[in-house]
């Protein structure tokens, strides 16, 4: 039953982020990648992690991804060809991606052996509700961290507006 | 409904993968940017199953604020390609291989 729950909804988070990689229009990989995101939140719910999977929906497949369709309609980009650039460099990405998950799989199930994490059971949750958890995690131990990512969103944001305002532009040419 | 560690660890690794083959091989700007932002969700869903396995909230702690700066990420990024879209017509990454304005 676990085992189909998850290969169902990790074969359509693969064939969704897959097709993202090959249609042609921004519009249709955008909203295939909100697929694989909400594929990945409900994975979070298994994993017993159901404020992330909440702040994915919110954060990632609410906020972010609308602002990428904001983009997208702003600039009106046409439709390109996946393999646009050149066939030979899109045989020798894939070759060496191939490389790369044999490496990062080989990598993750011997760190988890290696650090003498179980495969199977997981060990009982310990941290109570997830909630209180996190929060009490983000406001006790990671406290400093959690202040200096809100200066973080502020340089954002100004960045941003700067950007989009042409303000550096302006200033570079005075 | 939790599945074996090694299956979530496959999948965080093919998705990372995908994305890696997106961004090598599309030439689109905005799409690249989608292959990071898969990148870092796969990177996460990792540090999710790792937190579930370990019985730590740490790991969980730390996805959200990967999420913040993805988040963050994603705005100047898209304010940057706004500008760039702006100064020329084309969309071709290839293109993009002066600096100057």
């Amino acid at each position: 039953m676990e085992v189909a729950f998850f290969a169902a909804i990790g074969l359509i988070a693969i064939l969704s982020s897959a097709t993202m990689i090959v249609v042609r229009k921004p519009v249709h990989s955008a909203l295939l990648l909100v697929v694989t995101l909400f594929c990945v939140a409900v994975l979070y719910l298994s994993l017993a992690g159901e404020f992330l999977a909440a702040v994915q929906v919110f954060v990632y497949a609410g906020a972010v991804m609308v602002l990428f369709l904001f983009v997208i309609t702003l600039l009106n980009p046409s439709g390109e060809d996946p393999l646009a650039g050149s066939r030979r460099i899109a045989i020798v990405a894939v070759v060496a991606a191939g490389a790369l998950l044999a490496v990062v799989v080989a990598g993750l199930t011997a760190g988890a052996v290696a650090l003498g994490i179980p495969n199977y059971p997981p060990p009982p949750i310990t941290w109570g509700d997830n909630i209180q958890a996190i929060g009490r995690s983000l406001f006790t131990d990671y406290l400093f961290l959690f202040e200096a990512t809100s200066l973080l969103l502020l340089i954002a944001l100004v960045g941003a507006s700067a950007l989009a305002k042409g303000q550096l532009g302006r200033m570079g040419r005075r | 409904m939790v599945a074996s560690l090694d299956y979530y660890l496959i999948l965080s690794a093919i998705l990372f993968t995908l994305g890696v083959i997106g961004f090598l091989v599309r030439r689109n700007p905005l799409v690249m940017f989608m292959c990071i932002e898969l990148m870092v969700n796969a990177a996460s869903l990792a540090f999710v199953a790792f937190a579930r396995y370990l019985s730590l909230i740490e790991g969980q702690v730390l996805v959200f604020f990967f999420m913040v700066i993805a988040a963050a990420e994603v705005v100047v990024g898209l304010a940057i390609i706004v500008t760039i879209f702006r100064s020329r017509t084309s969309i071709n990454v290839d293109e993009l291989n002066t600096l100057r304005g």
